[in-house]
This record gives C-alpha cells, structure tokens and sequence, in this order.
C-alpha cells in the first residue's frame, strides 16, 4: 500500500500579499490582488528574506520562492533543524518561463554593450531548475531536486512529483511548488499577441463577458512528508494530498481540447487514485483562468467527471482574485484549497456576474460558500480537487483533504 | 584605456565591485581573501567586467584562478595598467 502523504508547511506570496493567510483571508473576504491590469506582488521586499548576494543571484521567480519557502518551513516547524536525513528529501518547484526578467536584461547589454558585458551569472539567473536549485541549498535539501517545466500546470505537476516521491519511498519529504515573475515587456506582449490574456484587465472566470486572463507573479511553496513519519515526530497536518494525475490533450500548441474529455480524465484518474467518489468531493479550486476557451472546456470536464455531482459543488477561481500566475498557479492554488476546506468556505469567483450559455455550474458568486463536511470527530472529512492545465495541453489534478 | 592609473584609484574600483556583487564592505581590504569575503569565480568574472569598462584591462580566467587575496588583483591590474 502506497504511504499518505501530509501537508505540514504552506507559504505563499501572492499579489494579494506576503503570506498564506493574506491570499485566503483577503480572497475570502472578496479583495482583489489585481491593480492595473496585473497581479504584482508589490508587498514583497527581497531584503526581508534574503541577504543581498543570495538576492542578486537570484531572478525574481527565486527570490518569490525562497520566500514562500521560509514560510512553509517555518509552518512545518523546520526552522531550527530539519527533522529527516537531507538526502531523503527532495524538491521540486515549477515554473512556466523562468527567469525572464534576468534573461531580458542580459539581451539588452548583450546589444548595447557587446558579448564580453553579459553577466557570468545569466545562466544560473534564467535556468527554469534556479528555484528548486536556491531552495535545496538554503535548506541544505539533498535528495533529488528539480524544476518541473509544463506551462500553467508546473505548480500542480511539482506537487504532484513530490507526492509520487514520497508515496513510492524515494523520499519521506519534499519540497514542492511553483513560482513565476514574468511580468516584463516581452511576456505581456507575447501572450497578448496571441489573444490571451485580457483587453480590458479584468480576470472574471466563467462569467458571459470574460475575455482572456491577467497576468499575475507569485510563489507557492509546501512541504510534504510521509505521513506516518510526520504523525511520529508530532507535526500537524494540515491537509493531505490523497490524489494526483496528469494527463495530455495532444490536441493544440494552445487551445485545450474543446470537450475537455482528458482533463475529465485526469480528474477521474485523480479521485481514483484518492479512492473517492465525486459525491465526496466539497469543493473544486478551478483552473478558471478568465479565458472563454478554458472557461468552456473546463466547465465540459468537470460535468464529465463528476456527472450530477458537478452541479451540487461548489467551483471558484483564484485566478479571480490574483490573476493568473502561470507556473506558480498550481501551487498557489492547492494552498488556497487546504485553506478553503481548513476554514470550511469556498472563496467566491470575484467578478462573476453573468451567466453563460452553457456554463451552468455553481461558480460560487458574490459570497464565500459554507462547504459540507468538517475536521471534528465523525464529521466527514473534507475534499476537494484543484485543477491546473498548461499550454501545450498538460491537465495535472490534485485531490486535496483539509 | 584611461592614463594616469594610480593604484589608489584600481583600489578603489575593486573595492567597489566587491560589495557591488555582495561582499560586506567592513570585511573588504586588500589583505583579505576571496574566501574570507564568501567571492566565487562567478563574482570575480563580474569584477573583472568592471575592471576593463573602468581601466580597458582583461583579465581572463587564468589570470585570476589562483590569486587568494584582493591585493593581489588590485596588483595585477596596477601592474597591466598602462
């Protein structure tokens, strides 16, 4: 039998501020991350961290990592001293570009300036791994580490890495997550120009008159450990990831399969590997990310793998409240869904306000939602799935116990 | 390439690019060593591109590998300077 696997440390920057509490509390409460168009983590000062060298040897994506790190740790109880052999922990953390900021400010003094003013420290600036890599050597992690590369689904894929680690035996920790600044010139260009992300610099999920996402920076970062050996050292759990599965559309460079038939797959494969039924499942963190395609096709998977169920649970979007944060979303996201069933309430969908056609789910408007279920004696335990899909047509799904 | 280098002015620009890529400026002297002041490779090749912008003075890898102390860069550079 494969080993459960707690969440004992969370932490989160996010443009709605530093730390978890901030995203879940203010999200709950209907405040919004977003400013302008994007969702900037302006809350965050690197030199509250990290010393200046470790600052300006890491792109801003690290640097939002080693953040939500401290804070996970901290939670988990890590901070005087990590309670496993180094070698047994492993780390991933997951990001959709990297470091882009680094890699256009070095291009600008590669034309301005000529080859021999690049900076030596470019490479380790921009390689996708920097943050899985800054994390292991702040810890002192050495077990296998890496960065997992798979767009808007990174976040959920580096959880879900981490989970597998931990089930299997390779390792009785990890630390997992995903982090992304890539709100440069080039970025907000590019996804503009191929009509995703939103004219108008609203982020309203599955609302009639949404029109792409908006752009967000951020980090998620959670620490695993094997249950048992978690319960033994006295830890408290503070949810489990009881499920995980990721699946392909093999459909589009962009598009998500219009009827959304394997993200519905790895949302069933998802709650098989957590042995649930879909009339167990509270609540759905969406993908949601504002855009009509993902919206539509997000919304055919979900009735395909819940059946009746899908119309009975209550479904909203983080994405709602701080934009889309590409490789980071996933983690970020799972973190707001341990915290939503922790304090028993679905975060609304900010912004909802028009029904579509066709997108007859309950998105959880206006209020935040009461979920069913509870952590106190006999009350049923609460679960819940929380989807992420990337471009190129990655669905990874997480299935969450709070 | 500027005339009239003195060794008071290569002090100062090293000294400089030191605590620019993250040394404590306290613990910047030109006995102290590259690893007293927790300076790797990657910090000298960052150093040694403030070197040339400022004095037109290259100095390669090889240049700098076994050299211990910032003295004996600032040196170097004074030595090459024209």
């Amino acid at each position: 039998m494969k080993r459960r696997v707690a969440i004992t440390g969370m932490g989160a920057v996010t443009p709605l501020g530093v730390g978890a509490d901030a995203l879940i509390e203010r999200w709950t409460a209907g405040e919004t991350g977003i400013e302008d168009g994007e969702g900037r983590c302006d809350a965050f000062d690197p030199g509250d961290f990290m010393t200046r060298k470790e600052a300006r040897r890491s792109d801003r994506f690290a640097q939002l990592a080693i953040a939500a790190s401290e804070e996970a740790l901290g939670e988990a109880g890590w901070s005087d001293g990590i309670p496993y052999e180094p070698a047994r922990i492993g780390c991933v953390i997951g990001t959709g570009i990297g470091g882009l900021g680094s890699l256009e400010e070095q291009e600008n003094v590669l034309r301005e300036r000529g080859a021999k003013a690049v900076s030596p420290l470019s490479v380790p600036l921009m390689m996708g791994n920097a943050a899985a890599a800054a994390l292991a050597m702040r810890h002192g992690i050495h077990g296998q580490t890496y960065g997992v590369v798979s767009a808007c689904a990174a976040g959920a894929h580096a959880v879900g890495a981490g989970t597998r680690m931990i089930e299997s035996g390779d390792a009785d920790a990890a630390v997992v997550g995903g982090a992304e600044a890539a709100l440069t010139g080039l970025a907000a260009a590019a996804f503009t120009a191929m009509g995703a992300t939103s004219p108008s610099g609203i982020s309203r999920p599955f609302d009639k008159r949404r029109d792409g996402f908006v752009m967000g920076e951020g980090a998620g970062v959670l620490v695993l450990e094997d249950a048992e050996s978690a319960e033994r050292r006295g830890a408290e759990a503070l949810g489990e990831v009881v499920g995980y599965a990721a699946t392909s559309d093999a459909h589009h460079l962009t598009a998500p399969e219009p009827s959304g038939a394997d993200a519905a797959r790895a949302i069933e494969l998802a709650l098989e590997d957590a042995d649930l039924t879909p009339s167990e499942i509270v609540y759905v963190n969406a993908h949601g990310t504002s855009t009509p395609l993902n919206d539509r096709s997000e919304t055919e998977s979900l009735k395909a793998a819940l059946g009746d169920d899908a119309r009975r649970v209550p479904i909203s979007s983080t994405k709602s409240a701080i934009g889309h944060l590409l490789g980071a979303a996933g983690a970020v996201e799972a973190i707001a869904t341990v915290e939503a069933l922790r304090r028993g309430a679905a975060p609304p969908t900010l912004g909802w306000e028009e029904r579509d056609e066709d997108l007859d789910l309950d998105y959880v408007p206006d209020e935040p939602r009461p979920l069913a279920g509870g952590n106190g004696n006999g009350a049923r335990p609460r679960v819940a799935i929380s989807n992420s899909f990337g471009f190129g047509g990655h669905n990874a799904v997480l299935c969450l116990r709070g | 390439m500027e005339a009239g280098v003195t060794t008071d002015r290569v002090e100062q620009v090293i000294f400089d690019g030191l605590v620019e890529v993250g040394a404590d400026r306290d613990a910047v002297s030109r006995d102290a060593s590259f690893e007293d002041l927790d300076v790797d490779s990657l910090d000298l090749v960052e150093v040694s591109q403030i070197v040339e912008d400022e004095f037109g003075v290259e100095l390669e890898g090889d240049d700098i590998k076994d050299l211990k102390t910032v003295g004996e860069v600032i040196d170097l550079v004074v030595a090459r300077s024209p």
